[in-house]
């Protein structure tokens, strides 16, 4: 028999007002029940309702909406508790630690006393005791120097480094329960990474009881013990973790467990070599760009892309990946024009493109169209899907409206949207519908290449999956080539037959897909494909610490390899003294590294 | 439908807006037809008695030289309201469409537009309205161009500070890189996007009009005898403030009504309309 639960909800249900007055439940009716120091995970899609039931536990509705049911943490119960039976639970029993730590920390007061203050303000240790223990927890999460990072201001630190330290602002009253509400999705896969085993090492060494809310399977088979599998307020499946994972009862929780490996079905045949002589339809030689002024070299006050080079062939879709502020989006931007480089060409069909936007032809702008990665700000809220896809037609081709009319049906039915939806506003629509508008717009131009600048990093899996196999469908029956930024590299290789990495705007390996199954790779995008989470609980668990890298202390040059601060395998006497090499490897990928074939295959 | 829709926007507006929105009605339709219902002439000498009380004769009772005090409100206001709405109009149009240009247009542009903006700001409105009125007489023509001049500078502020925004959007961006031109830019994708807060800064730039107006009439340096608006009214009347005469009441109370439905709609509207 097991003990009492220490966290048990019966019959949760939150209740909001919809639009048109009616009440509309988007939580329903959800129970469990969480043992002490075991990991609870919410998952599910953007609107399940997971972060809703994530805050009630706190008592936390948002204005309007009304919490029923009864939740006990601990020793303690709410329901219709009062606003101070709240505050004295919040932040001392039941802590939360949210998606954005740098927009959580106050930029103007050292981090210290951020982390220490829920514990003073409900009086559980003194400030000498409260700063002891922090020190502990920073330790356990594996900050740098953790006598001292304290004293520095938020903007001193990474994101990774802040959501580690909020989370030990969370465990700082040792409290009953502490919420997760997404905090790695806003990190780098190389950051998630570290921070994930940070969270995992700290909780299983406090024996904290935690909910963890997240979209990404992967990451929660890391952390939790127990999943919760939400749709539209609705629990779908509650089981183990490994029973969810390997069996899955649920056709939803399936549905999901396939979105999170996407693979596309639409085959597309891997686009021939153009055949030699022929010039690519698109190719970039030699690009430096930045931001700020241009000094009298030519270069730009904030440099952000050195000496980058890609090809892209008729029908073909080239990724580009990276981390941010690798300078991907950058690219897009130069290739459509909307930043001069500083020095090298674009070129489409092997006519070189002009640097700036008004130089170029109308029929060079439409034969290039850019997809933004935020559907919510890519389209004008003021305007119909109607008049926005009308717009670029009759800019364009000249249609007359009731050609216009034509063709914006047939896009809408190309992806997949209904008729009627022409009239409607964006902002009626659904994350999904407008990055298919998103996408039409620049359908309707007519183009042989979009460049699609991170369009499915900011949708849920399900929604990507179908997104990515639309892509798919359009290249095999349009032909259009794609630029595809993004940085997941599963979703990259899904699509593209050819992969360029970008690290701190150089390109560090380029190669086929097929190349980057297994070694030799750079080391970057070694630890890139490492990064990323797997469905199984081991996962986090085999990649093991990062090897610590050797030139750490150094500060990152221009002159030579940009990735020696952090590389694994740097050498000295190479690495630190001259600009690396582009090496051909036999599968056909190039990589920009003083490590031999051999070498980089053995490590 | 479009009619429904407005029907349906009127609904939603909470109580203090409803009340507003009435108030404001009541104003347009006075300054429509006022001259017209008003029961004498506004410059006849109808009463023997001045100050008089209210009375079945004169609802308002007569002013300093026993005029009645209805008519000339009834005529007064299409003054007030007319003249402040000419001249917000041309401070919004003016100050927008610098807005626009500075926020679509070369770099350059925008400082040059700030600067001389700042430059103008820097005026204060009564002093310069005093200089110029002094300077070449008091005409309403005149009188619209200085108010129109002084509201530019703040309705560029805000309408640019939003432009500038709403210009760095992945919109705007795909646009630019269809090869619009700079005036679709501003017209087509930035200023359907502004035109919300604008209309709360447009209506509460004419509230200070009509202050300023009264204000610089009480002076006796807005409108010249014998038009009057409504704060020339008050001004006629102030030796009728000891005895608290309905003179001076009816064209104060017109004002503080006139503004305070303005302000209570935009308050309402706005708040609505902000998710």
């Amino acid at each position: 028999m097991n003990p009492a639960p220490h966290v048990a909800v019966r019959n949760l249900s939150v209740t909001v007002r919809a639009p048109d007055g009616s009440p509309l439940r988007i939580v329903d009716d959800v129970s469990f029940t969480i043992q002490r120091g075991e990991v609870m995970a919410l998952i599910g899609e953007s609107g399940s309702g997971k972060t809703t039931i994530a805050l009630s536990l706190l008592g936390y509705a948002r204005s309007g909406a009304k919490i029923s049911g009864a939740i006990t943490v601990g020793k303690a119960s709410f329901g219709g508790a009062g606003q101070a039976t709240l505050a004295a639970q919040r932040g001392n029993r039941i802590t939360y630690v949210a998606q954005s730590a740098a927009a959580a920390f106050n930029p103007s007061r050292r981090v210290i006393e951020q982390v220490i203050e829920p514990a003073l303000i409900h009086g559980t240790a003194s400030a000498a005791e409260a700063r002891k223990h922090s020190m502990a927890l920073f330790e356990a999460l594996a900050l740098p120097n953790p006598e001292t990072i304290g004293s520095r201001y938020p903007h001193e630190l990474s994101g990774g480094q802040l959501q580690r330290l909020m989370a030990a602002m969370a465990l700082i009253t040792r409290p009953d329960l502490v919420i997760f509400d997404e905090p790695t999705t806003a990190l780098d896969v190389t950051t998630q990474v570290e921070v994930l085993q940070a969270f995992r090492k700290v909780v299983r060494e406090q024996g904290a009881t935690g909910v963890y809310v997240s979209h990404d399977l992967a990451v929660v088979a890391q952390m939790a013990d127990q999943i919760l599998v939400l749709n539209r307020g609705k629990v779908r499946e509650q089981n183990s973790v490994k029973a969810v994972l390997e069996t899955p009862s649920d056709d939803y929780t399936q549905t999901l467990l396939a979105a999170a490996q996407p693979v596309i079905k639409a085959a597309v045949p891997t686009v021939a070599p153009t055949a030699v002589g022929a010039a690519p339809l698109l190719s970039i030689e030699g690009i430096h760009a930045g931001y700020g002024a241009i000094d009298r070299n030519g270069c730009a006050a904030h440099p952000v892309l050195t000496d980058v080079s890609l090809h892209i062939g008729r029908g073909a879709a080239v990724g580009v990946i990276g981390e941010s502020g690798s300078g991907k989006s950058t690219v897009a931007r130069v290739v459509a024009g909307l930043l001069a480089p500083t020095a090298g060409t674009v070129s489409l069909d092997g006519e070189p493109l002009a640097a700036s936007l008004n130089r170029r032809t109308r029929e060079q702008l439409r034969r290039i169209q850019i997809v933004f990665q935020n559907a919510d700000i890519a389209l004008n809220p003021a305007h119909s899907v109607g008049e926005i896809l009308g717009r670029v037609l009759r800019f364009y081709h000249g249609s007359s409206s009731h050609q216009a009319r034509q063709r914006i049906a047939e896009l809408l039915d190309l992806i997949r949207l209904p008729a009627g939806i022409a009239d409607r506003r964006c902002d009626e629509l659904s994350g999904g519908q407008k990055q298919r508008v998103n996408l039409a717009r620049a359908l309707a131009a007519n183009p042989d290449v979009i460049l699609c600048d991170e369009v499915t990093s900011a949708l849920d899996t399900v929604v990507r999956e179908a997104i990515l196999e639309l892509l798919a469908e359009l290249r095999r029956d349009l032909g259009v080539a794609y630029l595809f930024i993004s940085h997941d590299i599963a979703t990259v290789k899904a699509l593209c037959d050819e992969i360029v990495v970008l690290y701190k705007g150089t390109r560090v390996e380029s190669g086929l897909r097929d190349s980057y199954a297994a070694p030799p790779f750079h080391p970057y995008t070694d630890l890139l494909i490492s990064s990323v989470p797997e469905l199984r609980t081991d996962w986090l668990s085999s990649v093991g610490p990062q090897a610590s890298a050797r030139f750490a202390h150094m500060h990152e040059s221009a002159a030579l390899c940009r990735f020696v601060p952090r590389c694994p395998v740097a050498v000295a006497g190479r690495c630190d003294v001259t600009p690396p090499p582009h090496r051909a490897m036999t599968a056909g990928n190039t990589v920009l590294c003083h490590r031999t074939e051999s070498e980089l295959t053995g490590s | 439908m479009s009619s429904t829709r407005l029907f349906r926007a009127v609904a939603r507006l909470p109580l203090s807006g409803k009340i507003g929105l009435v108030l404001v009605i009541f104003w347009i339709v006075i300054a429509a037809i006022g001259p017209f219902i008003a029961p004498y002439p506004p410059g006849s000498f109808s009463n023997q008695e001045v100050f008089s009380e209210s009375s079945s004769e004169f609802w308002l009772g007569s002013d300093y030289l026993g005029r009645d005090v209805l008519s000339r409100l009834l005529s007064g206001a299409r003054f007030t309201v007319g003249l402040s709405a000419v001249a917000v109009a041309i401070a919004a149009s003016i100050g927008t469409g610098f807005a626009l240009m500075a926020a679509v247009g070369p770099h350059w542009v925008d400082e040059l537009l700030s600067r001389a903006m700042d430059t103008l700001i820097s005026i204060p409105s009564k002093i310069f309205a005093l200089v110029l009125v002094a300077a070449f007489g008091s005409s309403l023509i005149l009188l619209t161009v200085i108010i129109a001049i002084t509201y530019v500078p703040g309705n560029f502020r805000i309408a640019r500070s939003l432009a500038v925004g709403l210009a760095r959007l992945d919109y705007v961006e795909v646009a630019r890189a269809r090869g619009e031109g700079r005036l679709h830019l501003a017209l087509v994708e930035v200023l359907p996007n502004m035109i919300r807060p604008l209309c709360a800064d447009i209506g509460l730039r004419f509230v200070f009009i009509v202050l300023l107006l009264s204000g610089l009439s009480f002076l006796g340096l807005g409108l010249q005898p014998p038009d009057a608006d409504l704060g020339s009214l008050v001004r006629e009347n102030t030796s009728g403030l000891a005895e608290g005469a309905l003179a001076i009441i009816a064209p104060a109370v017109a004002i503080a009504s006139l503004t305070v439905g303005v302000n209570l709609l935009i308050d309402a509207a706005t708040q609505g309309k902000a998710r």
